[in-house]
Order: C-alpha cells, then structure tokens, then sequence
C-alpha cells in the first residue's frame, strides 16, 4: 500500500470515528439535552438517564478516539483546528466536564435541588458540544483565517465571535437538532408508555425540520459560500508541503466533486431521506426504523460535509495556499500504517464488544423498575 | 505571564488534578477484581457487597477521572500547537492506541460493572470486572509510552521538509526503556494508593467497631495487595533511578544536587539545603557510594554533575545554533548540497540551537550574553526538585513500613487490630497522594528546559495564543475543578462514613431508616 492509498484510508477513518461518535455519543446527548423537556418528573429523568447510563461512557469514547487519531494521522490539522478554535474548544471541554459527574453524583443525593442542578449541568453539558461542533464545521466550510511562519508554526488571526457568523449558526442549530431527534429516536426504543410517546410525537416533529435546515445549508452553500479548489499539483505520495501549493477561492467550488462524481449526490439525498423516513416511522411506532434512519441521516450530514471540502479539511480564508489538505497535512508514511493496522484490528473489536454490552441491558425501562432498584441505579 | 507561564501553569494544574483521581482508578480497580474473584470462588455475599461498596466509591472517583482525562487530551492541540504539529507523529500514536486499546474497552465495561450485576452471571461479570481493571492499565502503558518519549525520545528522526520529528522505530518507542520502567513505577504506585485508601478507610471502620466483618476483610486484602505493591514501587522507582542515570543526566544531577562530579563511587545525599548562589548543598547529610550504585550500578562509574554537564550543553548550543541557521536557510531555499551534508552532521544539536530562540529572534546572531543565559537555563531549579523527590521517597517508606505491619497482624489473624496501627492506617490516607504528585513533579519539572528532551524547547511548544484568551481558560478551569474537588470529596467522605449500609441490603450496622434515608 503506498502513501496515497493511506492518505485517503485516514480521511475516511476519519470519517468513519466523526460518525461513529455522531451516532453513538449523538443519541446519549441528545437523551441528555431532552431531560427537562421530556422528562417530566424525578422518575422519567431517572428512566431517561438510566437509558443511557450504562452507555454514555463508552459512546464519549468515539469523540476521545477521533481526538487522538486525528493527533496520530493529522497531527498539523489537529494543532490547527485546537488551537485556532481556542475559546470554542475550552468552552466544549467546561460543557463536556459536566457530564460525567452529571451521571455519576444526581442519585447520589436525595434532594429536589441537587437533582435538578444536575439535570441543567446534564442538558448543558450534552446541547453546547452539540451546538459547537455544527458551528465548527460551519466554519471550516467557509475557510478560518490562518496561516504559518517559516518554522511552520501555525498563527489563528480570527476571533471567538467571527466564528459566530449566519453560515455557521445554522449548522450548529442542525447540529443540535439532529442529535436531539436521534435521542428521542433511542428514547422511542428504551422507553414505555407517556415518555416513550412523547419521544416519537417530537421525532416525528423534529426530523422533518432538520431536513429543511439541511436542505437550507445546501442551498446557502451553493448560492453564497465560495468554496476552494487546489491549482497546482500535490504530490500525494510525497512528504506533506502544506504551504507550498496554490489555491483558487471560487463560488461553486464545493460542488465540483459532485460533478465529477455524481454518485456522491447519495449522500446528501440519503441524509434528506433518512431525516424523512425517521419522521414517518416515528409517526407510525416503528421504533427501531426510526433509530436506524435517524443513524443513517446523521452519518449522511457528516458525509456531505467531508466530500463537499475533499480534499480540504481546514481551509485557510487569509492564506489559502496554506489550507490544509488530507494529502498534505498528513502523518509520516510510517505512522499512517501503523495506526491503520491497530485500527483494523481494534475497531471491529470495538463493534462486538460495544454491541455485546447494548445486548446485555437490552430492553425497555420503566418508572417501577426505576423505583424497585432506587439504590443501584442512577 | 507571558503564554509560556500560562500554559505550562495550566498543564501543570489540569495535570495534576488528574492525577488526583487516576492512581485511585488504577488500584482500585485490581482489588475490586480480587474482592469479586473471592466472593466467585467462595460464594459469599460479603464480597460481593464489599465489591459494589468499594464499587461505589470507585465510581465517585472515576467520573472525576473522566472529567479531568479530557482536558488533558484536548490541550497538547489547544495549548501546545507546535508541539502537536511537531511531534504529533510520534506522540499521537500511543494516545490514539490508548483509546482504541484501552479506554474504550475500559468506558463500555464499566457500565456493565455497574448495571450488569442482575444481568450477567456471576462469571461473566467477574470477567467485565478484571477486563475493566486490565483495560485501566493498559491505558496507562499507553500513556506512559508518549511520556517516556517525551523523557528520552527514540526511534525517530528530524525531517526538515515537514518541519516535524518523523517516526522510524515504532518498537523503539513502546520498548523505551524509560518508558517500561515508568509504567511498572507507576501503576504499582496507583495499586499502592487503591491499597492505602481501603486500608485507611477500613481501619476507621474498625476504630470505631462498625461493620467488622466486613472492614477486617476489606483490611486483610488490602494489607496484602499494598504490601506487594509498596515494594513493587519502591524495587521500580530504584530501577528508575538506574535508567534516568543512564539517558536522563540532568536531572539525576538536578533531584540529587549533584552539584558537580565527584570521583566515583558518588554519594547519596539524604538531607541538605541547597543554594543555587554558591552551587554547593549547606548541611548535607551524605551517605558514601549509594548514589554511585543507584544510578550507575557500579562503584567505578562518576555520576556527572551540573557544571560539566553545563559545559557539554554549551558546545551543544554552539553546534544547535548553527543547525538552527542551517535550517533555516534551507527552508529559504538553499537546497545546496554543502549546506544539507553539513545540517546532517549538526542536526542532532538543532534543538539545543531552538533554546537560543528564547532570548533573541535573530539566532544566527546570538551574542555570547545570549548564550551563556542559555547555558545557564539548560539545567532546571534544584531545590524543588530536591526536595519533592525526598518527600516521595519519605512517603514511600513510611507507607511500605505500614503495610508491613498490616500485613503482619492480619497474618497473625489478630482479631483486634492495635489501635496505633489503625490509627497510622488512617492518617496515612494522603500520602499516596502527596507521593505521587511530588514523583510526577520530579518527573515533568526535571525535564525542563525541555518539552521533548532535548529535541523541543518549552518555549516553542505552545500555541500563539493571546494572554487573555489563556487567562480566560484558566481561570475558568481552576474555578470549575474547585467546585468538581469540593463536591467529589464531599461525596467520597459521606459514602465512606456511611460504609457499607450505603447499599441497603438490610444486613449492615446503620440500617436504621432515619440513618441512611439520604442516601
């Protein structure tokens, strides 16, 4: 296997843990960011929770995993990325914090207050990362302002509130609503009666606005986002040159790899389609169509994203022939193998074993059974 | 504050209220697993009570752990940019490993360690239980890969092109002997803090004669699991000592005020005071030879001092300042091939080079005052390290003194415990603690100048952030890990006061209902 086969193996490895994380980690924060809007009282936010007790830790390893690999595989995009959203990123992490010790201490003691401070901690910790990782994406398919001295030290010259641009806020407000609709998709399969009605009467409602929204998005993109296109040649076997090629701002320019490869119009349509089948299943009780397609168009949104941008991932608005590519913001040759071997041989080990513990707490929960095991649960 | 200040002072504090929960995870963890292998093997339910009791404190513990992981994974990108970019493609390797090798397995496992006891048969969750432990290990292997790199950094090689250290040797990087010697010290020191914190907790159960069964069984495990554990670190942490002497001379010099080299068999200084003025240790108290053998293994080898040691880094900083020029105008364009023979023949001091970069922009004109001040910041402050590092060993010794005694008099099967040895258990409860984050200063202080050693100045390493942005972060970190400190201490004691009623089985002395109604 030579460089460029690896290269192109990372971006969608890559891709692969941004969806995996989406996906997993999506449905718990979406349950979590629901709390106070489904759960009406104490026992349904302990049967929500509980949902997701056993599992939230796990998922939030998607997220830690798709950190590290884009350290191992890209480490200049993960420098660039880090400390360019600086405030953005700290902001996450002070959201993130929450949610741990949300799960962990809300049982722990008994009182209405202590209860329900955790359950803001809880709903904040799970909506802001949602929200700030729509911006983020947001932004980079608009370009961020950077560039790199002679020692390739990387300079952001952006702020915190540049990034909080029309663009941008509709991709998080997506970001945000689609992870709640996944977790009222989940909440449909693990819940009973009131709670789980409520779950796919907002399903039902909410599918069908991300759709819109992420129709919207596409449309924007087209009409007034200017894309970026790379007009000399990279050597995509050869050693990373991240500033030493030449790139062309043009309307339009994300949809060429739509021309060239009509078959990506997929993606887009199935993430529209999925939103859509999520509604009507969910109208219609078909609880574990809903997930799946709720999963499906979720997957599809990140998707769109990448293959729009290939093969930019941060494209720099002040510099752009400092833009960082997926063949020339790359791991050493060496290293890409490597971690591509420990990801084929851990990642389907990862699948069983994450699959053999949702088997295992299989099943629904109720407010009884919630009662019955006060002390042992959440 | 410059950003440098900053950032380092919040790696430092964000890593060092990391540790605060991460050695508890790592010994607990294993004397759960042996509380529920008893209670598998024996059937009886007080180990399984005293699993999910110890459980439960484990928890409160681990979601600070989790917590305070993140930061540390988000901010070698938010923080430490050029540090990223340039060793990223080694360093992010074993943190990306850890994640799919361990932590996730560690993550899934855990919610089954908690919800799964009706679930799973008594087998199967014993199973989840050990996985869970030996999965919290190898995350820790992993982590101490990328820090042992950092230490001494192998298997890898400067490429001028990318601008970055490039991976050649990924089994030199995991077989680091640093490395390997850093695991096994510190992961027997968390297997010591678990021991410790069991047998604190329990000896206070005893003193004040509640729930005995269950706290002379907790005490008799964790007497014997500490007992091993205590001279695990302390055999490690002198196998330590033998590696650092080996690659790490500075700051074997730096921790042991090894002011100069003396002629062979060097001694081992157990007290002093020392003064940076006048390059000396007033009122050392010093034992012939042992130093000698520590770190040399021999009574022939010198143990090199901090003057000599300054002298070789000025000829490296002469050399690393003419890589550095090289460099640079090869990245100008001169691709000459008498300029890219004689960079290769230099490059290895390229990073001695970057230290200049600290005290002018214009390196290829450094003035002599430039790098005698080099010279001078090559070597890190010895007094903090002097004395951090014999407050870890006091620590050290004074808990494997405990648990030589716990383990005696649970040996001896004497129902009643002597109230000093309860009394020392009890008050022994920081130590773990205060030795682990003084071992970790030792290690991470007495690598400065350096973020790499000697590869990647401090300096250099950080992202070019504003100053208010950093205070902001901060700020807002030490305000937050305050408040998550309070209330996971006020947590942990409850529970601990509670013991094991806190499970309402019905069988434990605080049972009344007024008593436990809270929790």
């Amino acid at each position: 296997m030579d460089y460029e086969a690896l290269r192109f193996i990372w971006w969608l490895l890559i891709g692969v843990l941004l969806i995996g994380f989406v996906v997993t980690d999506g449905f718990d924060m979406g349950v979590a960011a629901l709390l106070k809007v489904l759960g009406k009282n104490n026992d349904e936010r302990r049967v929500m929770i509980n949902a997701i007790a056993p599992h939230w830790d796990g998922n939030q390893v998607w997220l830690i995993t798709a950190g590290g690999a884009l350290f191992a595989a890209w480490p200049t995009v993960y420098a660039a990325s880090f400390s360019g959203f600086y405030i953005a990123l700290m902001l996450t992490l002070f959201a993130l914090f929450l949610r741990p010790i949300g799960f962990e201490y809300r049982a722990k003691i008994d009182s209405e207050i202590w209860r329900s401070r955790w359950d803001w901690a809880l709903t904040a910790g799970s909506a802001i990362p949602a929200l700030i990782f729509g911006v983020a994406f947001g932004n980079l398919l608009q370009g961020v302002p950077f560039y790199f001295d002679d020692i390739l030290r990387l300079h952001y010259t952006g702020s915190f509130w540049a990034l909080l641009n029309p663009f941008a806020l509709l991709a998080g407000v997506l970001s945000l609503l689609m992870i709640v609709n996944h977790g009222a998709t989940y909440l449909q399969l693990k819940t009973e009666a009131e709670l789980k009605a409520r779950s796919e009467k907002l399903s039902a409602l909410l599918a069908p606005v991300c759709a819109a929204i992420f129709v919207l998005a596409g449309v924007w993109l087209f009409l007034a986002v200017d894309g970026y296109s790379v007009t000399s040649l990279i050597d995509t076997n050869g050693a990373n040159r991240t500033t030493e090629k030449t790139v062309l701002i043009s309307a339009g320019a994300w949809f060429t790899n739509y021309d060239k490869w009509p078959l990506l119009w997929l993606a887009p349509a199935l993430g529209v389609a999925g939103f859509l089948v999520c509604a009507l299943a969910s109208k219609t009780r078909r609880h574990i169509s809903a997930f799946i397609s709720s999963s499906l168009a979720i997957a599809m949104v990140v998707l769109t994203a990448g293959v729009s941008m290939f093969p930019f991932v941060m494209p720099s608005s002040s510099t752009p022939a400092h833009s960082l590519t997926m063949w020339d913001a790359t791991a050493s040759e060496t290293t890409l193998m490597i971690m591509f071997v420990v990801a084929c041989i851990f990642v389907p080990l990862i699948l069983a074993y994450t699959g053999w513990s949702y088997f295992v707490m299989r099943g629904r929960l109720n407010e009884q059974h919630i009662r019955d095991n006060s002390h042992s649960l959440y | 504050m410059d950003i440098v200040d900053l950032s380092r002072l919040q790696f430092a504090f964000t890593a060092m209220i990391h540790f605060l929960f991460v050695p508890l995870t790592l010994g607990l963890a294993f004397l759960l697993a042996i509380m529920e292998s008893v209670y598998v093997m024996t059937g009886k339910t007080i180990y399984r009570d005293m699993t999910k009791f110890w459980g439960k404190l484990f928890g409160i513990n681990f979601a600070l752990g989790v917590t305070t992981g993140i930061a540390m994974e988000f901010q070698f990108g938010t923080n430490w940019s050029y540090y990223s970019h340039y060793v990223g493609d080694i360093f992010g390797a074993p943190l990306a490993i850890e994640a799919l090798m361990a932590f996730f397995l560690e993550s899934t496992l855990i919610g089954l360690f908690f919800f799964g006891w009706d679930k799973l048969s008594k087998e199967k969750h014993l199973a989840v239980t050990w996985l869970m432990a030996l999965a919290s290990n190898l995350s820790a292997l992993w982590i101490l890969v990328a820090n042992g790199w950092m230490q001494h950094p192998v298997g890898s090689v400067f490429n001028i092109d990318t601008m970055r250290m490039e991976l050649t040797s990924f089994s030199e990087v995991i077989f680091n002997p640093v490395a390997q010697v850093k695991f096994v010290h510190t992961v027997s020191a968390g297997y010591v803090t678990g021991a410790v914190f069991v047998l604190a907790i329990s000896s206070w159960y005893l003193l004040k004669g509640r729930d005995l069964p269950f706290a002379r069984r907790s005490f008799a495990i964790a007497s014997a699991f500490g007992l091993a554990s205590a001279l695990s670190v302390i055999v490690l942490g002198d196998e330590s000592g033998y590696e650092i002497g080996d690659v790490q001379k500075v700051k074997l010099a730096a921790v042991e005020a090894e002011w100069h080299t003396h002629p062979a068999p060097a001694a081992f200084t157990v007290f002093g005071i020392p003064n940076e003025q006048t390059q000396t240790t007033d009122y050392a108290l010093k034992i012939p030879a042992v130093l000698g053998l520590i770190a040399t293994r021999s009574v022939t080898e010198e143990v090199a001092g901090l003057s000599e040691l300054k002298e070789k880094h000025l000829q490296r900083i002469i050399r690393g300042q003419e890589a550095y020029v090289l460099m640079t105008q090869y990245r100008a364009g001169d691709k000459s091939p008498a300029t890219i023979n004689r960079f290769n023949e230099v490059s290895a001091d390229l990073g001695y080079g970057m230290l200049l970069t600290a005290y002018t922009d214009d390196v290829a004109n450094a003035t002599a005052e430039h790098i005698a001040q080099a010279v001078e910041d090559s070597v890190p402050e010895v007094w903090p390290l002097f004395w951090s590092f014999r407050i870890m060993v006091a620590c050290g010794v004074s808990m494997l003194v405990l648990f030589a005694a716990a383990f005696w008099h649970s040996a001896k099967r004497t129902v009643d415990k002597p109230r000093w040895l309860l009394k020392f258990a009890l008050f022994s409860l920081p130590l773990p603690w205060i030795a682990c984050e003084a071992g970790w200063f030792v290690a991470e202080y007495g690598r400065q100048p350096w973020a790499i050693g000697e590869i990647l100045p401090t300096h250099l390493a950080v992202s070019q952030l504003s100053v208010s942005d950093i205070w902001f972060s901060l700020g807002a970190i030490v305000v937050l890990y305050t408040i998550f400190v309070i209330i996971e201490m006020w947590l942990m004691t409850k529970y601990a006061r509670l013991g094991p009623s806190a499970l309402h089985t019905g069988k434990y002395d605080l049972e009344s209902p007024a008593t436990v109604k809270e929790a």
